[in-house]
């Protein structure tokens, strides 16, 4: 049963990672690659992370590739236009595609783990205990600088993004409270004697 | 055949990896589907340190994609905020337009 889901997540995944890089409508890329993304969660449920596969759901399906499409929406470009090169390319793309597929498939089937391995484990699984608890339990207390560092990683990219896209069109009225402020009985309100029957 | 081993995470994680490398290059021209290639690289990455994390019962490899996944989601928004900014300037966003830096 486990080999029937892995190979149905495995097959989608890597066909739709396929029409992800030769989809024509960008739109259609972002499509498949939340396909690609979800059936890679299913791949992490397989393995045992729980906590990874909700994570990629939440973060990657929900935010990035929303990002993504937003942006392949909001800019106007001739999308076409882009693909122009597609075929001049395409010898290369699969030339050094076949190499590192290649070299990677040789590395994968011929690899030996060290006999040392087993004994280097840092954090061993322990089966009485949720993926999500066990992930916490290291992750707040070995991993806590680390954890604070990516957190900040996140500011730094927040502000930065809010930074780069933010900009000020001039001829806006905006609101000013220091000006607000500032002001003063004395130099906002002026008191006129206005003369009897005569008018201002 | 029927039972999954290491050795299968690692071969379908080569073959995304290898898709998300010749993506790279087919789509030279358009920078959004590049940013979506590098998605997949760090995508297949991510299922190498969780397929270790299984086979070896250790727990860091599933810390430490968690920790790449930050970087993936910061690094998107980032490159995507570039984009935005570079196509309010310049109307354009074909790679070959950004060469103000070649001197």
């Amino acid at each position: 049963m486990q080999a029937v889901f892995f190979y149905l997540f495995a097959t989608i995944m890597i066909a739709s990672a396929g029409v992800v890089i030769f989809a024509r409508n960008p739109v259609h890329s972002v499509l498949f690659l939340i396909l690609a993304f979800c059936n890679g969660a299913g791949l992490f449920l397989l393995a045992g992370a729980e906590f990874l596969a909700m994570i990629l759901i939440v973060v990657y399906v929900g935010a990035v590739a929303v990002l993504f499409l937003f942006v392949v929406m909001m800019l106007d470009v001739d999308f076409a236009a882009l693909k122009q090169g597609f075929i001049k390319y395409l010898p290369i793309g699969v030339a050094v595609g076949v190499v590192v597929l290649a070299e990677l498939g040789l590395v994968a089937i011929g690899w030996s783990s060290a006999p040392s391995a087993s004994e280097a484990v840092a954090n061993p699984i322990i089966p009485q205990m949720s993926n999500t608890a066990a992930l916490g339990q290291i992750l707040y207390t070995k991993y806590v600088i680390f954890f604070q560092a990516s957190a900040l990683v996140l500011l730094t990219a927040m502000i930065g993004a809010i930074v780069l896209t933010l900009h000020h069109k001039p001829n806006i009225k905006r609101q000013k409270i220091e000006e607000q402020n500032a002001r003063t009985r004395e130099n906002v309100i002026e008191i006129k004697k206005v003369p009897f029957r005569t008018g201002v | 055949m029927l039972t999954i081993g290491l050795t299968h995470y690692l071969v379908v994680a080569a073959i995304l990896f290898t898709l998300g490398v010749a993506g790279i290059i087919l789509n030279r021209k358009n920078i959004i589907v590049i940013l979506m290639s590098i998605e997949l690289i760090l995508l297949s990455v991510n299922l190498n340190f969780v397929a270790f994390s299984q086979s070896l019962a250790d727990l860091t490899g599933q810390v430490f994609a968690l920790f790449v996944l930050t970087v993936a989601a910061a690094e998107a928004a980032i490159g995507l905020a570039i984009l935005v900014a570079f196509y309010r300037n310049r109307g354009t966003i074909a790679v070959e337009d950004i060469n103000s830096l070649k001197g």
